[in-house]
């Protein structure tokens, strides 16, 4: 049995990268890739506390995430795919005005 | 039977909303059938009441809907009928009938038509509702709404300045005795727990009686009303708004400033008699104030030249009299004094507005005379109502005015009251043959060509400088007749009989009402013949003076004047009163309002605090729309920081 402290340490060194990748890159796409790796160093510690504690109310908690996630990711990579059209550009430096 | 009081007072406000959202797009014969039709079933409706009233149980209560109901108070618009509330009805729905024909005839060339006969039908609907009401809110609603009808039939030609400003200071004047009025209905509310005629009475009747002098709350409550109806009624000192109002088409004056709004008033203290009764300071009050009034206004009116001042200034003495009647508390007699009021007044209304067709707008007494020949019927009419007013018998003014006096002398607080309104009666007499023997008598002394031109006879209304000296269109002419006729024979019913009644049954203990009854019945015949033939005396008498003064000896009156000097200019500027008023009251409120209410606590105040801290919005807006760059990687920036801010509190909250 994994001890739950090594889940821990994995979750909060994905969450770390997503951040990092949050604040450095400029391409919107690996923004949007960042997002969901936070999202999953988030779920990774809730199933671990779940099987850890055997409460199913965390597993169900990191069902609503991917739910909420996936719909998300339509919405954005629509809105990605409109900014690119409109603007030919991904790089969020650029992106900074709401008029075209 | 049931007598469906709630529709008398629909008709007309039906005819009214008819009139007002449609009336633009109807011909003038659509409006004006609208507006009879609909005043006249009115009229037709308290017809069928009156026929069927003696089968009616007194007072008769008709349940109407729930409208307040809050904790132990309730409010019904319920309507309410006795003797006292019939003979109003009879009176607001016939004369109101009679004026609406007439005003046909009267404003057929104005543009504002069927403006005029909504605001008309209006009026009525309200005035029906104060008569009507079982309760002093429902009754309130309609002495607001005669007020509102009143503004807006003064401000009639509201392009015209002064019409404007009449408006305005009637609605203000009012205002003033409404506050009096509405601190009155919620004392009643405080002590009474209702505002029901009958409730109140009942709450009434469990207080003991007050004495002279005494101030407990039953005085407070009477003095209140009384300056409520000092307001609506134009009594002393509120009276100012009442010779104003004459900016109004002559119709309107006839209806609401002569013969039915102006006598809300007197009906509003008739049908609280239970509270004055048992107020005996409060009784005192409206008996001086109603006195002084009937004096003061007479005196003014004997140097007044405008036809239609004269009457006015006759109306709120009138009014006076009226009060004096409920102040010695013989209401029936005030009340009956209303009644044959509303017939001599409207009529003489009426017939100065026949005149004033007739010469094309002209108002002023001293460009008439010798009308007599060329408006006969006007002339024989308003002869009648001016005999009627006087006080000669047997026209209907005599047996009023002879009522009160006679109430006045056996059961005033004092002979002085009497003797004043005598001397009133004298006035009256005197002014009322002056202004008939100005129009219609002696020479034509103004400068439009004599002679009738049928040809375009009433097509040239008034006020537009064309045709000649004509006589009114039949239209006019039938209300006249048979206003002349109900000043004629109007004394002959008997109102204070027929409302003894309403003043005994509810005070329980014979009251002042049926103690003047016993006496008249018992004997004490002697004295009162006395005194009618002393107040005929005096109507002579000022017939008489008027006729020495203004036929026999033209020259004399402006001798008179000269002689008298300063106290004939003061008379005849109406005692500045509203100089006086305009100086002490309305100046000084004017700079208060403009240096204190508007430059102070508007703009200085108020302004400065909404400004400010629009000012400081914008300040901070100003600073923080920096954070609002656009770039995303900034707001990733701030998200993530308040995220570890929020992360290192809860690891704050858990190391503790």
């Amino acid at each position: 049995m994994v001890p739950l402290s090594y889940y821990l340490i994995l979750s909060a060194i994905l969450f770390a990268c997503g951040i990092i990748g949050f604040l450095m890159k400029r391409n919107i796409i690996t923004i949007f890739m960042s997002i969901e790796l936070m999202l999953n160093g988030v779920n990774l510690s809730f199933v671990a506390f779940a099987s850890q504690w055997h409460a199913l109310s965390g597993q169900i908690f990191v069902f609503f995430v991917m739910v909420v996630a996936a719909a998300e990711s339509a919405v954005g990579l629509a809105i990605i795919i409109a900014v690119y059209r409109t603007r030919d550009t991904l790089n969020v430096d650029r992106v900074d005005l709401l008029k075209l | 039977m049931n007598p469906n009081l709630w529709l008398i007072p629909l008709l007309p406000l039906t005819g009214a909303a008819v009139n007002g959202f449609f009336g633009r797009r109807f011909s003038k014969k659509a409006v004006a059938s609208v507006a009879v039709i609909f005043s006249g079933s009115a009229f037709v409706m308290a017809l069928n009441v009156l026929t069927h009233f003696s089968s009616l149980t007194l007072p008769y209560v008709e349940p109407g809907i729930s409208w307040i109901r809050s904790g132990d108070f309730h409010v019904n618009f319920a309507f309410y009928l006795d003797q006292l509330s019939l003979l109003m009805l009879m009176v607001v729905t016939g004369v109101g009938f009679l004026i609406h024909i007439y005003s046909v005839g009267y404003m057929w060339d104005d543009d504002g038509f069927y403006r005029f006969f909504s605001y008309l039908n209006l009026f009525m609907f309200f005035m029906l509702m104060l008569i009507l009401a079982n309760n002093y809110l429902v009754m309130f609603i309609g002495w607001e709404g005669v007020g509102l009808a009143s503004y807006l039939l003064i401000g009639f030609y509201f392009l015209k300045d002064s019409a404007a400003a009449a408006g305005k200071k009637a609605f203000i004047t009012n205002r003033i005795g409404d506050f009096g009025f509405l601190i009155a209905l919620f004392l009643m509310i405080q002590h009474f727990k209702s505002l029901d005629f009958q409730k109140v009475a009942a709450g009434v009747a469990q207080l003991p009686a007050e004495v002279v002098g005494g101030a407990g709350v039953l005085t407070a409550i009477g003095i209140l009303l009384m300056v409520g109806a000092a307001g609506k009624s134009a009594q002393l000192p509120l009276y100012v708004w009442l010779p104003d109002a004459m900016e109004g088409p002559t119709p309107v004056s006839a209806l609401i400033h002569a013969a039915t709004m102006v006598t809300a008033g007197v009906y509003m203290v008739s049908r609280s008699h239970v509270i004055f009764d048992k107020a005996p300071t409060a009784l005192l009050v409206v008996a001086i104030v109603g006195t002084l009034t009937a004096l003061f206004a007479a005196t003014i009116g004997i140097a007044q030249t405008d036809i239609k001042k004269v009457l006015a200034y006759s109306t709120v003495s009138q009014l006076g009299y009226m009060f004096m009647a409920c102040g010695v508390a013989a209401y029936s007699a005030g009340v009956f004094h209303l009644m044959t009021h509303a017939f001599f007044k409207g009529l003489l209304f009426l017939g100065s507005g026949s005149v004033i067709h007739a010469l094309s707008g002209e108002q002023d007494m001293r460009k008439m005379g010798g009308l007599r020949r060329k408006i006969p019927w006007t002339f024989w009419t308003m002869f009648c109502g001016t005999v009627a007013i006087a006080g000669i018998p047997p026209f209907a003014g005599f047996w009023s005015k002879d009522e009160i006096l006679w109430r006045a002398y056996s059961q005033g607080p004092s002979k002085i009251i009497w003797a004043l309104g005598l001397l009133t009666a004298f006035i009256t007499s005197f002014y009322m043959f002056r202004l008939l023997i100005m129009t219609f008598l002696g020479e034509y002394r103004g400068s439009l060509e004599s002679g009738g031109h049928d040809a375009h006879g009433h097509d040239s209304g008034h006020g537009h400088g064309h045709g000649g000296i004509h006589e009114s269109p039949a239209l006019m002419l039938v209300p006249l007749v048979i206003l002349a006729g109900l000043s004629l024979f109007g004394g002959a019913i008997n109102a204070p009989r027929f409302l003894a009644p309403v003043f005994q049954v509810e005070s329980g203990v014979p009251g002042a009402e049926a103690h003047a009854l016993a006496t008249e019945e018992s004997g004490d015949k002697t004295t009162e013949h006395i005194l009618q033939a002393v107040s005929v005396g005096v109507a002579v008498l000022g017939f008489f003076l008027a006729w020495l003064l203004y036929w026999k000896s033209p020259h004399l009156p402006a001798q008179i004047a000269e002689s008298l000097g300063g106290l004939y200019r003061t008379v005849s500027n109406k005692y500045y009163v509203d100089e006086i008023y305009n100086w002490a009251l309305i100046v000084p409120l004017l700079a208060m309002s403009r240096n204190w209410l508007w430059k102070g606590v508007d703009q200085g105040f108020i302004d400065t605090v909404i400004n400010d801290s629009a000012d400081a919005t914008a300040e901070a807006g100003g600073v923080l729309r920096r954070m609002q760059s656009g770039n995303l990687r900034s707001y990733a920036a701030w998200l993530t920081a308040g995220g570890a801010v929020v992360l290192a509190y809860m690891v704050w909250l858990g190391v503790h």
